[in-house]
């Protein structure tokens, strides 16, 4: 240290953005820090499917690769991928997006969220997040700028928002509402006619609709009900699905965006700066994820399916209430009988049983009393957490 | 009967086909799932779904319970063949008849009508290359109408009843994800 003239005092760095160090850090990676550290321990934490992706995919990207097909790609993405989404959506949900300007094959849906929030906001505007919701959507409002207003829901809503609710907390700043159904953590979806009654009350107010449907192909009770097909919803939503979960696709780190060709195009012009284009492997990936996958993907959503009455089955026999989840690979069970809330509760369960849980916290307000367990696991696995949650809860509540 | 009801039986029968298929589906890919788990997944009570599983059983839909054993990690060498055998189909019963003298030999495991060259392929299984030998040359194929075989003898297994050999399934999945 120069000691002496000490008037001007030379910081070492100076500090990194506040915006930044000020964004909390996720309420799962505490979690995730301590659990790693341990042995034997039971995961219902995992946010992905535990199915490999099916080998045809896989394949798919093998010969690609063998080809030499190791280059850039259109901005917006392979061509032919777009077309097939464009078909896949059609089908789908009998909505079209021209696959010349209307889709943009992105950085899974991660980054299609990012992109959306920073081509609608403007510093200050606001966006209405129903909570408990997936950990990544209020930070990417932030960082673009905006603001982020929680609408909470609860249990006893079935984690639905209502269109009541988003009317009472919008102001003159509100730009836009994000829904994200089927619901992680909640595995709730939403009716028809409540969507409705949302997507009306954003054409009144001029509101732009974000909408994160990427479990939409794991419902299991009612077919899904797409926003963009909504009346009046097309021209204001953005449209974000992808191949994560769908296909068991994580690691490929593929999605896509469909909105109107002034807004995609908005999207796609900070896309070309900030990512030039989506791994060409994983898009011819998902090319034959969309030609040749649903066999493997309805398999897969009948074993979750299977897994999903047996985990709530067995959540309400150990005592902890546990609603039937429509869609994702969530349960959500409400775990107040116990006496501790859902930090105390989860931390309990990993000391005392070693099984990892996330609290209901780490997603947001509305999740206090409640725990995120995926069955996205083998049966053994789910049945063994189950009897040593059982036991834990049995000692809890005696 | 009117209509409606012959259609409200047709969903329900449907509704049967689409448990029983649920059932088929859990119990082959693992034999030893309690019927009170299967209950619980497939959301119905612990005697509908005994009751559906022994009907399967009387039926013969399910013909036994049993375990895929990798032998040769055990030290046990068997000697497994593919015998594609050629058969003058006979008068009235056309394959069935040797296809039946064939299949009732304990050596035998499986037996195929196949199309192409052959006739039926079957899988016999032996405790060592003589007697293996011995058992096609004296029994198969002195049968009265199998004008010829063609034996295959199975080397080594990559995969059996969906089971990959030499392939362990690792989790590497990160224990918690958003
Ligand atoms: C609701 C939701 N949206 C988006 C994502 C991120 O998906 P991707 O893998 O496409 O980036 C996840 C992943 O967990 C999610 O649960």
């Amino acid at each position: 240290m120069i000691m002496g003239d000490s008037k001007e005092i030379r910081p070492l760095l100076k500090p990194l953005s506040s915006r930044a160090r000020e964004l909390p850090f996720s309420g799962i990676r505490r979690f995730f820090d301590i659990a790693a550290s341990m042995q034997d321990v039971i995961s219902l934490g995992v946010g992905e499917p535990d199915f490999t992706t099916p080998w045809n995919i896989r394949e798919a990207a093998i010969y690609s690769i063998e080809r030499g097909q190791t280059s850039y790609t259109s901005n917006y993405g392979l061509i032919e991928l777009r077309r097939a989404i464009s078909k896949h959506v059609v089908q789908l949900y009998n909505t079209s997006y021209d696959p010349d300007t209307e889709i943009l094959v992105t950085v899974g849906v991660s980054e299609a969220l990012d992109l959306a929030f920073r081509a609608v906001l403007d510093p200050g505007d606001e966006v209405l997040v129903p909570e408990p919701c997936y950990v990544s959507y209020k930070p990417c409002v932030t960082l673009a700028g905006g603001n982020a207003v929680g609408v909470q829901t609860s249990a006893e809503d079935g984690f639905q928002c209502r269109a009541e609710q988003f009317e009472r907390v919008i102001t003159p700043r509100t730009k836009a509402i994000l829904l994200g159904y089927p619901s992680n953590p909640t595995g709730s979806t939403m009716p028809r006619n409540e969507l409705q009654r949302i997507v009306d009350l954003a054409s009144e107010r001029g509101l732009y609709i974000v909408s994160d449907e990427i479990y939409d192909r794991l419902t299991y009770d009612q077919e899904h009900v797409c926003v963009s097909s909504l009346r009046g919803a097309r021209e204001r939503t953005i449209y974000l699905n992808g191949f994560s979960k769908a296909y068991a696709m994580t690691g490929w780190r593929t999605g896509y965006v469909c909105a109107p060709e002034e807004i995609l195009r908005i999207l796609m012009k900070i896309h070309s700066y900030t990512m030039l284009c989506a791994p060409i492997a994983s898009q011819k990936a998902a090319l034959e994820a969309l030609h040749r996958g649903e066999a493997p993907l309805r398999d897969m959503v009948a074993q979750y399916n299977q897994r999903r009455r047996l985990i709530v089955d067995g959540f309400n026999r150990i005592g902890l209430k546990c609603r039937m989840p429509e869609g994702a690979f969530y349960a959500f069970p409400d775990i107040e009988a116990t006496g501790l809330g859902a930090e105390d509760f989860a931390e309990r369960l990993l000391f005392d049983e070693r099984v990892a849980v996330v609290p209901g916290t780490a997603f947001g307000t509305g999740g206090e009393g409640h725990v995120r367990c995926s069955y996205a696991n083998s049966l053994e696995r789910i049945e063994e957490a189950l009897s040593r949650i059982g036991r834990l809860t049995a000692k809890l509540i005696s | 009967m009117k209509p409606e009801s012959s259609y409200a039986k047709l969903r329900l029968t449907m509704q049967e086909k689409k448990i029983e298929t649920e059932i088929l589906e859990i119990l082959s890919r693992d034999c030893r799932t309690p019927p009170e788990t299967i209950a619980r997944m497939i959301g119905r009570s612990v005697e509908d779904t005994t009751g559906i599983i022994e009907a399967l059983e009387n039926q013969g839909v399910i013909k036994r319970y049993t375990a895929t054993i990798d032998w040769e990690q055990l030290g046990l060498e068997k000697v497994i063949a593919f015998i594609d055998v050629k058969v003058m189909p006979a008068r009235e019963v056309g394959f069935d008849a040797i296809a039946m003298r064939i299949a009732r030999y304990p050596e035998v495991k499986s037996v195929w009508l196949v199309s192409g060259g052959s006739d039926l392929r079957i899988l016999v299984e032996a405790v060592n290359l003589r007697s293996l030998g011995n058992f096609v040359a004296e029994k198969i194929a002195t049968i009265d109408g199998v004008t010829g075989t063609v034996t295959q003898f199975l080397l080594r297994k990559y995969k059996e009843d969906n089971v990959l050999y030499n392939e362990p399934e690792p989790d590497d999945r990160l224990i918690v994800s958003p």
